[in-house]
């Protein structure tokens, strides 16, 4: 077990797939020398050289559709679309390409592609730079999407993505690069689709991702004071959904809170409520709830963000109301 | 390299396997048996046989919408290629794919690609795993000028200019980009003056020749295996058909269209011409030839009609790799 921060555990996992398997690779824009926007790259392109981890010119397009060409013809490539926003002049790549290959060819393609992409809020980075689209990723069949809440889990789901045969979109919540934990040492796999209970409790399930997560087990905390049992599921990967974890909380505890920090408006809460509904709704003993971002772009005066983020206190009243109490 | 006889013999029977299976698709369309959207390659044969004349099995291809004669001159196979233009299961993509995404990984055949200009991203990538494995494999990806004004052939040119990949751009100038013109699209005469952009040399070629698309492919082909990095090569034709087929192509005159059919234009005759007029083939061996060649369409129509279509409890298989 070492300590080590959200970045180092990221950095970590790809240090230890790239030495144990040589086709894996690292694209993107500064992830070489520079080592990252971020510093997420670091000491890579000096371990491993510029032959494994490519510096490639700003072209979204380009970086992804070498991975997705790559990966078909053999290689397990990792390339870094450097924020998650940024997707947007290369969603072809991944959405047309990269995720149908496999099911247009017949099933006879696979495409060992991960793309790693900062989301989320929190550094005043505003509205082209800050946002979080898991549920754009989430609609599409044919890519798996994760999203890590700490160091240990970042670790293990990603080396699960890099071992995976299929496209798998990791979302990396850049506030989260700095949070430390325990991390164990060697290289270990979380499977992907499998949530994860952080806190067990009784009275309320929250279903939480990403930044959201301690956030919400930090209320937790709070509300135990008021005699609240608060279960905290964070479903770790969106696609393939964890619906049993779920679910089974729920049937537990009879009241759902979802919190997530993209907007609400189709976000994937909805997925998440709907599913409850379906296949839950005979245990539910009060209406779902959710805490999210409203429906308006990232904003950037520091007055203005720390609104749009779904905040402890907005978590705490949603349990309340949850509980009715 | 100036093709041998046996290679214009073969790139002639490529040509020829290419039209007379677009005519019978052209057919099956109007018959109503191939369902949904087929984009026709004739007229165009010449650069799609010239090009992977020049390729080995090992070598990869990204292919476009109008993808048929690229995967027949990579070595497709006729028989599954019509049984997935009539959504049988027994076609390359068991039914799920369609004319606009027949692939065949095993003959380095990346994809047909329904998204225009979605194919070069892929072939750079195609291409990087050939220079990373320490292969002399190289890609052509195949596009149009219609693709040459979108982002991705720009983006994928630069990429493999900049990490000197094995990729040979063959531009299909066909003269159309779906219903609009050329002259309206781009205000370039050839897309070779874009390779110039990214330090890529280009040239230039009558994309009606198949020996001229042979003689540049082989070097566009030679420079890539050496690790000399990308060429871009403008095969100049004309697109006989229409953007799809039933396109009551309204944006063009009957006349333009006949004036490219004639036995100065049209490749096919062209080619011929030329094998008799050498000596390489007699018009005997020609006849021959065609009706061999009309055999197996006609075998692998029959094979497609025969086939069963896929079941229902198929829809879910195949999105995701165990």
């Amino acid at each position: 077990m070492s300590k080590m921060n959200m970045a180092q555990a990221v950095n970590n996992a790809i240090f230890l797939e790239m030495e144990r398997d040589p086709d894996v690779l690292l694209l993107g824009e500064d992830v070489g020398a520079p080592g990252g926007v971020l510093g997420v790259t670091q000491g890579l392109y000096a371990k491993f050289g510029a032959k494994r981890v490519i510096d490639t010119p700003i072209s979204e397009s380009a970086i992804l559709g070498a991975g997705v060409g790559a990966a078909a013809v053999g290689l397990r490539p990792i390339v870094e679309i450097m924020f998650c926003d940024f997707i947007g002049v290369a969603m072809d790549q991944l959405f047309n390409q990269a995720a149908k290959m496999r099911y247009m060819f017949g099933g006879k393609a696979q495409i060992p592609l991960v793309m790693r992409s900062m989301c989320g809020a929190g550094l005043r980075a505003a509205a082209q730079h800050s946002q979080s689209l898991e549920s754009w990723f989430m609609h599409i069949p044919g890519i798996k999407v994760v999203m890590p809440s700490t160091p240990s889990d970042a670790k293990g789901l990603l080396i699960s993505s890099i071992r995976d045969n299929n496209p798998v979109v990791f979302l990396e919540h850049k506030a989260l690069y700095g949070v430390e934990g325990e991390v164990p040492d060697e290289a270990y796999t979380i499977p992907l689709g499998k949530a994860e209970i952080k806190r067990e409790g009784k009275d309320v399930t929250v279903v939480a991702t990403a930044m959201m997560v301690s956030r919400s087990l930090s209320a937790a905390e709070k509300l135990s004071a008021d005699g609240i049992s608060v279960e905290v599921v964070d479903p770790r990967t969106l696609s393939p959904l964890d619906e049993e974890t779920i679910l089974n909380s729920v049937r537990k505890t009879h009241r759902l809170v979802i919190v997530h920090e993209e907007v609400k408006f189709a976000g994937s809460g909805a997925e998440i409520a709907a599913l409850v509904a379906e296949k839950a709704f005979d245990y539910l003993d009060a209406p779902i709830q959710r805490v999210a971002a409203p429906f308006c772009p990232v904003p950037f005066s520091p007055v203005l963000e720390d609104e749009y983020i779904p905040s402890e206190a907005k978590i705490i009243a949603a349990v309340k109301k949850a509980v009715r109490k | 390299m100036s093709a041998n006889r046996e290679q214009m013999i073969s790139m002639y029977s490529t040509m020829l396997r290419i039209r007379h299976f677009e005519e019978k698709v052209e057919e099956l369309v109007f018959a109503a048996k191939a369902p949904g959207f087929c984009h026709l390659y004739i007229g165009e044969e010449a650069i799609a046989a010239g090009a992977c004349a020049t390729l080995r099995d090992t070598d990869y291809i990204t292919s476009t919408h109008r993808g048929h004669g690229h995967l027949i001159a990579k070595g497709g196979d006729l028989k599954l290629m019509m049984a997935e233009l009539l959504g049988k299961k027994t076609g390359y993509c068991k039914g799920k794919g369609g004319s606009m995404h027949i692939a065949d990984l095993d003959l380095g055949i990346l994809g047909a690609n329904g998204i225009v200009g979605g194919g070069p991203p892929i072939a750079v990538g195609a291409a990087l795993a050939a220079q990373y494995k320490g292969t002399d494999n190289v890609c052509v990806a195949f596009f149009g000028d219609g693709a040459s004004n979108q982002g991705t052939v720009h983006e994928g040119m630069n990429l493999a200019s900049v990490l000197k990949l094995p990729v040979v751009f063959v531009a299909e100038y066909n003269a159309y980009g779906e219903f609009t013109c050329q002259a309206d699209h781009q205000c370039i005469e050839s897309i070779t003056e874009r390779a110039q952009g990214y330090h890529i040399p280009g040239i230039s070629i009558d994309g009606n020749d198949v020996m001229a698309v042979f003689e540049a492919a082989s070097e566009a082909v030679g420079r890539a295996r050496q690790g000399k990095g990308p060429t871009v090569v403008e095969c100049k034709t004309y697109r006989i058909k229409g953007h799809y087929v039933g396109d009551p192509q309204v944006y063009r005159s009957e006349a333009d269209v006949k004036s490219w059919q004639t036995e100065d234009k049209d490749p096919i005759l062209r080619f011929k011409k030329q094998l008799i007029g050498k000596k390489i083939l007699s018009k005997k061996e020609v006849e021959d030839l065609d009706d061999s060649i009309r055999k197996e369409i006609e075998t692998a129509v029959r094979f497609a009609e025969e086939s069963p279509y896929p079941e229902t409890k198929d829809l879910l298989t195949d999105v995701y790799a165990g």
